[in-house]
């Protein structure tokens, strides 16, 4: 029983971290009612800048390598170029396609996905590099001597960060003049335009908060499995999430990933020797896809009425 | 001047029903046919039909397998990789297992297998649309590969999945030479590709454009969803299978299941969005355009630098160059590069005139 424990709470915290790149579709999607199939090419874009600006920082400015002041730089140096990246694609690729059916928008995100590898590999390599957040792999003492469970300390901290992340975006769209501004043009372009809401501004703010989400994600997954090119298909776990907790919904992604994260581990462990192993790659779309034919908007999603 | 109707009359419902109207259109379409089938197997040279003539054609086929599904039908299917690769496993077995059996039959029947997964795949199509077929159709792209992968017997248990294709032989005549490759590939795509042209013209690709354009308005005015919907995944996976068979036996001849991996199904996505959505042109210019590309940069870098250029550098300038011309098209010309050449023929028909 302990090892299905610690074999659950393994899962529901990588599910936090799918959650984090889930969070990232939502709230573009929510506003601007585009799917962001790069969302997962700009948690690869991320990582890899804020590890390249930690490689040739010291170099620039002779800090120490690895010092506060270098990870901060750097953080700070990746947040803007997430910006400057969110802001030039609402500019350059979606405000041209304005009143297109979705399914364009969506190919051209997959074009996006395309454009944002090739620039970052372009610009810093295509070699793995390791990120050190300064947080150790190592099993919780408390769980280890009380339970007898062997569960990570990197994983614990990542999902509180990720939790901290969740409680903030929650407040901030739920009690602050911006927030209130996101939900309404969320619900409605045009009503908001007509009362005056800054559609601009507003889509250049979600922009820049789904950088600022893929920046984190990004941390987090790199910290855990290398800045690689991977980094790409860990995102890609993501869609499963959006299905089961439905697009529109932020409680929903966090369940959605909750939910993936501890069945595909369990699977994994309990369902996998049965067939070889390895269906931990397959088996959230396949339990998305099942859920999908119960559930046709997921779990939290609105209800999609047609109309001829 | 010369490309203009004035004069040609239509008498019977024949005449007014044949793929290309004009007259002129059915000469350039026959000296293509001629020129491709008579004229490049004597002057192109083996790097030319093996390493571009054949997997044009082949990705043609793909991408008319994927337009069939995607534009005609509207169904996003990110998955044609996966249904290339049960063609391509299918029909090695077919060929492995039965004794003596031609390898048309083969390669038909591997369709068909593919053309079953494409069903099987396809239900979720009924409840759900948009997106969330897109990450319906990634579970069968993961899925499938996996299962080519785990389970030896596709393979014949050779090591990680890997098939080479057995040698490919017609009335006794042993399928070796790129020419003869060539010509065999050319003439499957020639004759699949007339069929989807009539299916798309005729009442099966209007059910299917009705579907794509409302469903709900489609069901209303009596057309079975169902029916319909699994019926477009089933043809469209059944050219994806062929397509899959004759990138094993006609380009490549050794593959891995993870060679059919989602880079290929986005790069086939890519050919028919360039090419042209929902057309059959369009899918062959597509494939020729993203066939290309690579080669063409290459060599533009080449004379550009001089020197050698890394190929991871060419790698990410070639990713930077797709994703740029995707969004480039689907901004300036969604309708891809065959609504360019509609464009230039309706010019033409008007020439020297500007109305």
């Amino acid at each position: 029983m302990t090892f299905f424990f610690e074999v659950l709470i393994g899962g529901l915290l990588s599910g936090v971290l799918y959650a984090l790149v889930a969070l990232g579709f939502v709230l573009i999607f929510k506003a601007s009612g585009v799917f962001n199939f790069a969302q997962g090419a700009m948690v690869f874009f991320a990582a890899l800048t804020f590890v390249g600006f930690t490689e040739v920082l010291p170099g620039w400015t002779g800090l120490a390598p690895g010092s506060g002041a270098v990870f901060w730089l750097a953080f700070a140096l990746a947040l803007s170029s997430m910006i400057v990246l969110g802001i030039a694609t609402e500019k350059v690729v979606l405000r041209p396609l304005v009143n297109q059916p979705p399914i364009t928008l969506f190919m051209a995100t997959i074009g996006l996905t395309f454009f944002v590898e090739g620039v970052a590999q372009g610009i810093w390599g295509t070699s793995v590099r390791g990120l050190d957040l300064g947080i150790d792999d190592e099993p919780v003492m408390f769980l280890m001597d009380n339970f007898n469970m062997l569960v990570s300390k990197f994983d614990v901290i990542a999902a509180a960060i990720a939790l901290v992340l969740f409680v903030t975006l929650a407040i901030l769209f739920q009690y602050t003049k911006v927030g209130r501004a996101l939900r309404a043009v969320a619900d409605d372009h045009q009503a908001a335009l007509s009362v005056g809401i800054p559609l601009k501004h507003i889509w250049a703010i979600v922009w820049g908060v789904a950088g600022f989400v893929a920046l984190i994600a990004g941390l987090i997954w790199g910290a855990r499995n290398g800045v690689q090119f991977a980094l790409t298909f860990t995102a890609l776990k993501a869609l499963p999430v959006l299905i089961l907790g439905g697009f529109t919904s932020v409680p929903g992604a966090i369940i959605g990933g909750l939910i993936i994260g501890a069945s595909e581990k369990l699977a994994e462990v309990y369902l996998g020797p049965y067939v070889g192993g390895g269906i931990e790659g397959w088996f959230p779309y396949i339990l998305a896809m099942l859920f999908l034919l119960v559930r046709p908007e997921g779990l939290f999603g609105e209800k999609h009425i047609d109309r001829v | 001047m010369l490309y203009r109707e004035a004069g040609q009359f239509k008498a019977s419902y024949m005449q007014d029903q044949q793929i290309f109207p004009i007259r002129q259109d059915q000469i350039g379409f026959w000296a293509m046919i001629a020129f491709f089938f008579l004229v490049v197997p004597v002057i192109a040279n083996q790097y030319w039909l093996q390493a571009i003539l054949i997997p044009v054609l082949i990705f043609s086929l793909a991408a008319l397998g994927l337009n069939i599904l995607t534009g005609y039908c509207g169904q996003l299917s990110l998955g044609s990789a996966a249904f290339m690769a049960v063609g391509a496993f299918a029909t090695y077995n077919f060929m492995l297992r039965v004794d003596g059996i031609p390898f048309i039959a083969a390669l038909l029947l591997g369709g068909l297998c593919a053309a079953a997964v494409g069903i099987l795949f396809g239900l979720p199509s009924l409840r759900i649309k948009g997106f969330y077929l897109a990450v319906a159709t990634l579970a069968a792209q993961f899925f499938i590969v996996w299962v080519l992968v785990k389970f030896g017997w596709f393979s014949n248990y050779s090591t990680s999945g890997v098939i080479t294709a057995q040698a490919v032989t017609i009335f006794g005549y042993t399928f070796t030479t790129p020419e003869s490759k060539y010509l065999l590939t050319l003439s499957i795509v020639v004759v699949l590709a007339l069929l989807a042209k009539n299916m798309v013209r005729s009442s099966t690709g209007r059910k299917w454009m009705a579907v794509r354009d409302m469903d709900v308005a489609a069901e209303v005015i009596g057309i079975r969803l169902m029916h319909t919907k699994l019926q477009a995944f089933a043809i469209s996976s059944f050219y994806c299978g062929v397509a899959g068979a004759l990138y094993a036996y006609m380009y490549l001849g050794t593959v891995e299941p993870e060679g059919f991996n989602l880079d290929l199904s986005f790069r086939i996505l890519f050919m028919i969005i360039i090419g042209g959505v929902a057309s059959i042109l369009g899918s062959f210019i597509g494939a020729a355009f993203i066939v290309l590309l690579p080669v063409f940069l290459n060599i533009m870098m080449h004379s550009a630098i001089g020197a050698f250029v890394p190929a991871n550098v060419a790698a990410n300038l070639e990713l930077i160059i797709f994703g740029a011309l995707i969004i480039f098209f689907l901004i300036v010309e969604p309708h891809g590069l065959a609504r360019l050449w509609q464009l230039t023929k309706e010019k033409l028909r008007i020439w020297p005139f500007p109305h």
